[in-house]
C-alpha cells in the first residue's frame, strides 16, 4: 500500500492541496494526458446519452401506465376495488363463456380464502375446535396441528361463501384473515362439461373449450364480453337426457351424440357420456373424462356407405338405375364379405343402401378405385384431424398400404377409424348440397361468411338425401322416423376391435341422420357403445333396434327448440323432394343377369 | 445564508465553489423522501406489529447525520475526498467480509451487520468509496504515472464481487460491476474489449440465470406473467400506477400501501405513483435526470482526469440505481431488490448516499487553476 501512496505523488502529484498551486494550466497538458481526458470527455457524452434514453424510456412507460393505462380499460370494478380500504377486490381475471342465447355457462365468481397466522393465535386448540365445527370437512387434529406451528400464514379453506364468512368473523377469532381469490363456477354442471371443459385451481383452461380458447379467455382488454359458445343448452340438455336414457336402457357402457348446423358447422348440442361435475375433475374417473365424439375413434361401420355411394354417385361409376350382383358373398385372399340382411340376389343402387349390403357397397367401391377412394375421403376430410374449438382431437387411423381389400372394407366402413365428429361434418357436406365445412364450437353471427369447400356435385347431394330417406321410410332405419320431421339417415353397426380380432358381443352402434331431409338443417348423430339386447328388441343389439329409435326420440324434442316446423309427408313440395324413380330398368337388367 | 463573495473562511470557499444547483436537488429528493417515507411506511409498520409512525422516527433519526456527511465531506480538498475513500473502503470491506460469519440471516441472505443498536449494511458503503478509488488508481494508471493501477483496480473489484457473491447479493454485485465498467470505458477501455465486456456481461447474464435458480424464476417470471409463480408485487405495482392516474388518488388515499410488503423501500415509486400520480412521479424522474446530467455535464467540463473518472463513477452508480428501481416498477426490467436512493426508506443506505453524493459535490467543486486568482 505504501508504494500506492508515494508513486504517484512522487512523480505526478495528480490532485493533493498542493496541486491547486502547482496544477500545469488547462492548454498545457502534455500529450498522453490530453489525449486521455479528450477521450474520457467523447465518451462521458456517450454515457450521458445512455442514461438520457433510459430517463426517456421510463417517462414514456410512466405515461403509458398511468395516462393510458397500459393498454388496460379502466373499469370500475378495477378501480373500485383499489379504494374499497377493507377489501382489494381484483377484477374477475377470466371472461365468462355462455351458450349461443346468452345462458351463463362458466363464470368466475369472486370468493375469500381463509386463512391464519398462527403467530396470532391466542389458543389454537380453541380456534381448531371452533373452525372444525363450521367446516365439518376439515380435519380438526390436522388444524390444530398447522395452526401450532410457527409459519406467518396458513390456509385454513378456501372459496368461503359469504354466509360462510360471516359466521367465520361471528366467531370472533383474532388472527384469522381473509384473501380475496376468484372461482370458476359452472352453474349447468356436467351438462356440457365435454364441450366447455374446465379450468385448474388457479383459473389455466385445462380442458374443452376452456383450454382451446384460454388466451381469448384470458385476454384483459376483452374479459367483459363472454364468449359466446355455439351451443343451444336446451337443445343440449334434450340430447344428453335421450342418450343417457337410451344407455341405461340398452345397458350400453357408453354414449355420445352431436347435433350439427349443416348451413354453418356450428355445433348446437355435443356429449359423451359417461361424463362428470366440473367440480369433481380432480376425482371422475378416466373414462368419464374422454370425449367419446371428438377424442375417441372408431370404426363407424355402415354408415360409412353413405360415403361409398356419395363417392360412387359423384365418380359416375354407377348411377341410379345401376346396381350390382349381391348374390354370392366375396371371398378375397382370405377374407369373405357377407351381406348381414342377405337378398341373394342382383341390387339397385337404392337397394344396396336400403338394405345395407356389404357386397353391393364393396364392389360399388373397387369401381371407383383405391387412389379415387382414398383422394375421396382425404377431400371429405377423414385422412384429418378434425377442426373444432377442442383440445380433445383423435387422429384418424387408416390403412398406409390402400389396396383393394382396404378399399372393400372402407366401403362398409371397416378398416378406417375417424372420431364421429369428422363423419358428423362429412354427413353434413353429404346433405347440404356438397358444402365441406369445419365444425366449430363458437356460434357464427348472422352473415358471418363461413369457410367452405366443395366436395361434392349438388346433385349427388339431392340423391342421397332421398336415399337417406329411404332408409329412415322403408329401410334399416325406420324406427328413426319422427312424425313431420323427415328424417333420414343411415344405421351403422360395427364389433369393436379388440385384442386378437373383431369382439363379436361387444358392439359400437350408431345412427347418423339429417333432418328435415327435403330441406337439411341439422345432422343428429347418436352412438352407443357396446348396448346390449333387451325383450322389447328380441335380444338384437344392432343399430336399427338402439341408436336409431333413440335419434327417433331426440328429433322431435329438439326440432321445436331449433325452429324446424314439422310438414306432411305428402305436401307436395316434400314428396317431390324426396321421391326415388323406381328402379325399371333395373328389373330387366335382373332378368337378364339371372338367366 | 448570503455569504459575501470576499469571504475567505471555509464554508465561504464552499458556498461560493460548490454545485449549489444539484445540492439543492438533492435536499428536494431528501424532503420528498420523507413525504413518502410518511405516506408509506405507517402501514407496513402496522403490519408488523410497531408503531405506525416506526420506520418514519427511525429515518429521521438518519437524517440530520446524512445532512452532515454531506456537507462535511463536500468541504474536503481533493486529497482528502481520496484518503476518505480508502479508509472507506478498507472499513467497509472488512465489516461487509464480518457479515458472512456474524451477519444475521434475513430473507435467506447475510447483508447486514449489528452495531451499537443499528443495523447497518456495509455493501452500501462500499459502493461509493470504490467508485472513488477505482476512479484514482484508473487516473494514475491512464496518466502513465502508476502502471499497477489497472490491476490492483481489478484485484479490488474482483475481492468485493467475490463477499457480495457469498452473501448473497447479485444486485449490489451488478451494480459495482456496472460502475466500474463505466469507469473503465471513460478512461478509455480500447472499444474492442468494450464489445468484449459487453458480450462477457451478456455470458454473465446467461450463467446466472442458468446457475441461479432465483434469478432464473425471477426473469422467468417477467418475460410471461401469466405462466404462473408469484408476480404478487409486480401486479399490485401495475394496479397502482394504473390507479393513480394523472394526479392521483391523493394523500393517503392509497391501497397498495396496505398490501405490499415493499411499499416503503422498493416499491415506494409506485406508492408515490397511486398517491401523488403521474406529476409526482415525473417530477422525481426528473429530478433524478436532472442531477445525473448535471453531474455529467460538470465532469464534462473538468480536465482532471481523476475528477472525471471517480464522478462519472459515483453519478453512474446514483443513476442505475433509480434507473434499476423505477424500471422495476414500472415493470420495464425483472424485479430486483435496489433502493430509490434517498426515497426509500434505509437508514445505511441514506447515509452511504450521503458520503457518495457529498464526495460528488466535493469533486465537482469549481477549483481555481493557475492564472486565475487565487
Amino acid at each position: 500500500m505504501k508504494v500506492l501512496f508515494r508513486k504517484p505523488r512522487s512523480r505526478a502529484r495528480p490532485c493533493t492541496p498542493a496541486d491547486l498551486r502547482a496544477a500545469e494550466p488547462f492548454v498545457q497538458l502534455d500529450g498522453a494526458v490530453k489525449h486521455a481526458v479528450e477521450t474520457g470527455r467523447n465518451r462521458v457524452v456517450i454515457a450521458a446519452a445512455v442514461f438520457g434514453l433510459c430517463f426517456l424510456a421510463l417517462a414514456g412507460r410512466l405515461a403509458d401506465l398511468m395516462l393510458f393505462r397500459g393498454g388496460i380499460e379502466s373499469s370500475p370494478t378495477r378501480t373500485a376495488g383499489l379504494s374499497a380500504a377493507v377489501e382489494q377486490l381484483p377484477a374477475v381475471k377470466r371472461a365468462p363463456i355462455v351458450d349461443r342465447n346468452g345462458v351463463l355457462l362458466a363464470v368466475n365468481l369472486r370468493s375469500v380464502a381463509l386463512a391464519a397466522d398462527p403467530r396470532k393465535l391466542m389458543d389454537p386448540r380453541e380456534a381448531a375446535t371452533k373452525l372444525a365445527r363450521l367446516f365439518p370437512e376439515l380435519n380438526r387434529a390436522r388444524l390444530e396441528e398447522e395452526l401450532r406451528s410457527d409459519k406467518g400464514f396458513v390456509y385454513v379453506r378456501r372459496n368461503l361463501a359469504p354466509a360462510e364468512q360471516q359466521a367465520v368473523n361471528r366467531l370472533g377469532i383474532p388472527g384469522l384473515s381473509f384473501h380475496p381469490e376468484e372461482k370458476r363456477v359452472y352453474p349447468q354442471g356436467s351438462l356440457a362439461v365435454h364441450a366447455v371443459g374446465y379450468t385448474d385451481i388457479d383459473g389455466k383452461g385445462i380442458a374443452g373449450a376452456e383450454q382451446a380458447l384460454d388466451q381469448r379467455l384470458r385476454d384483459p382488454a376483452r374479459m367483459q364480453e363472454p364468449v359466446r359458445l355455439s351451443i343451444d343448452i336446451r337443445v343440449q340438455h334434450a340430447l344428453r337426457d335421450e342418450i343417457a336414457q337410451a344407455m341405461k336402457t340398452y345397458s350400453a357402457i357408453g354414449g355420445a351424440g352431436i347435433v350439427l348446423d349443416v348451413r354453418t358447422g356450428e355445433v348446437a348440442a355435443l356429449v359423451s357420456l359417461p361424463d362428470f361435475e366440473p367440480l369433481e375433475r380432480g376425482t371422475a374417473p378416466a373414462d368419464s373424462r374422454f370425449n367419446r365424439m371428438t377424442l375417441g375413434v372408431y370404426e363407424m361401420g355402415s354408415t360409412f356407405k353413405t360415403f361409398a355411394l356419395a363417392m360412387a354417385l359423384d365418380a359416375g361409376t354407377v348411377g341410379l338405375n345401376g346396381g350390382y350382383d349381391a348374390s354370392h358373398p366375396i371371398k378375397i385372399s382370405r377374407f369373405t364379405i357377407s351381406d348381414d340382411h342377405p337378398k341373394n340376389r342382383w341390387l339397385s343402387t337404392a337397394e344396396i343402401y336400403q338394405y345395407s349390403s356389404n357386397i353391393g357397397a364393396a364392389k360399388m367401391a373397387v369401381d371407383v378405385g383405391p387412389a379415387g377412394q382414398r383422394a375421396f375421403m382425404d377431400r371429405m376430410g377423414m385422412l384429418r384431424r378434425a377442426a373444432i374449438e377442442l383440445p380433445e382431437i383423435g387422429a384418424p387411423l387408416y390403412p398406409r398400404r390402400w389396396g383393394t381389400i382396404e378399399t372393400m372394407t372402407i366401403a362398409y366402413g371397416h378398416g378406417i377409424s375417424v372420431s364421429p365428429l369428422q363423419t358428423a361434418s362429412g354427413i353434413a357436406a353429404v346433405v347440404n348440397g356438397g358444402l365441406l365445412m369445419p365444425a366449430t364450437l363458437l356460434r357464427r353471427e348472422a352473415g358471418e361468411p363461413v369457410p367452405v369447400q366443395r366436395v361434392l356435385k349438388p346433385r349427388t347431394s339431392d340423391i342421397m338425401r332421398r336415399l337417406m330417406r329411404l332408409v329412415v321410410a322403408e329401410g334399416t332405419g325406420t324406427r328413426a322416423d319422427a312424425q313431420g320431421y323427415m328424417v333420414g339417415g343411415k344405421t351403422g353397426t360395427a364389433e369393436k376391435a379388440g385384442a386378437g380380432g373383431y369382439k363379436r358381443k361387444s358392439l359400437l352402434t350408431s345412427f347418423v341422420s339429417a333432418f328435415p331431409m327435403h330441406d337439411p338443417r341439422y345432422v343428429v348423430i347418436a352412438i352407443l357403445d357396446e348396448p346390449k339386447g333387451t325383450k322389447e328388441t328380441h335380444g338384437f343389439a344392432t343399430a336399427g333396434w338402439n341408436a336409431a329409435p333413440t335419434v327417433g326420440k331426440i328429433i322431435p324434442r329438439i326440432a321445436p327448440i331449433l325452429g324446424v316446423v314439422p310438414v306432411a309427408s305428402d305436401a307436395p313440395g316434400v314428396r317431390e323432394a324426396l321421391m326415388l324413380p323406381p328402379p325399371v330398368p333395373a328389373s330387366q337388367e335382373r332378368k337378364v343377369a339371372s338367366f | 445564508m448570503w455569504l459575501p463573495r470576499t469571504d475567505r473562511s471555509l464554508v465561504g470557499r464552499w458556498w461560493w465553489t460548490i454545485d449549489r444547483v444539484t445540492l439543492f436537488a438533492l435536499m428536494m429528493l431528501i424532503v420528498v423522501g420523507f413525504v413518502l417515507t410518511l405516506a408509506a411506511s405507517p402501514p407496513v409498520a402496522t403490519r408488523l406489529n410497531q408503531d405506525q409512525f416506526h420506520f418514519f422516527r427511525r429515518q429521521l433519526v438518519f437524517l440530520l447525520p446524512a445532512l452532515v456527511v454531506v456537507f462535511a465531506v463536500s468541504l474536503a480538498p481533493l486529497a482528502g475526498i481520496r484518503r476518505l475513500a480508502l479508509a472507506g473502503l478498507a472499513a467497509a470491506f472488512v465489516l461487509m467480509v464480518m457479515t458472512l460469519f456474524s451477519g444475521q440471516e434475513i430473507k435467506g441472505a447475510h447483508r447486514w451487520l449489528y452495531m451499537l443498536g443499528l443495523s447497518i449494511q456495509p455493501s452500501e458503503f462500499v459502493k461509493p468509496c470504490f467508485a472513488v478509488v477505482a476512479g484514482w488508481l484508473l487516473a494514475e494508471a491512464r496518466r502513465g504515472a502508476f502502471w499497477l493501477g489497472y490491476p490492483i483496480a481489478a484485484l479490488i473489484w474482483t475481492a468485493i464481487i467475490g463477499v457480495l457473491f457469498l452473501q448473497p447479493d447479485v444486485g449490489m454485485a451488478v451494480v459495482v460491476t456496472a460502475v466500474f465498467g463505466a469507469q473503465l470505458f471513460i478512461a478509455g477501455l480500447p472499444m474492442l474489449l468494450v464489445g468484449a465486456a459487453l458480450c462477457l456481461a451478456v455470458l454473465g447474464g446467461a450463467a446466472a440465470y442458468s446457475l441461479l435458480p432465483h434469478v432464473a424464476s425471477r426473469v422467468d417470471r417477467f418475460l410471461d406473467p401469466s405462466g404462473g409463480g408469484d408476480n404478487y408485487q409486480i401486479e399490485r405495482a401495475m394496479e397502482a400506477f394504473q390507479a393513480g392516474g394523472l394526479f392521483g388518488r391523493g394523500p393517503g388515499d392509497g391501497a397498495v400501501k396496505s398490501i405490499l410488503p415493499d411499499a416503503h423501500t422498493d416499491f415506494v415509486f409506485a406508492v408515490a405513483g397511486e398517491e401523488y400520480g403521474f406529476a409526482a412521479c415525473l417530477l422525481i424522474l426528473a429530478l433524478f435526470a436532472f442531477i445525473v446530467f448535471r453531474g455529467l455535464g460538470r465532469v464534462l467540463a473538468e480536465s482532471n482526469l481523476f475528477v472525471m473518472l471517480a464522478g462519472t463513477g459515483l453519478i453512474t452508480q446514483f443513476g442505475l440505481q433509480a434507473v434499476i428501481n423505477m424500471g422495476v416498477n414500472l415493470r420495464l426490467m425483472p424485479t430486483k431488490g435496489m433502493t430509490l436512493p434517498f426515497i426509500s426508506y434505509g437508514g445505511s443506505s441514506l447515509l452511504a448516499l450521503a458520503l457518495g453524493m457529498g464526495m460528488l459535490l466535493a469533486l465537482t467543486r469549481r477549483r481555481p487553476r493557475v492564472g486565475e486568482a487565487e
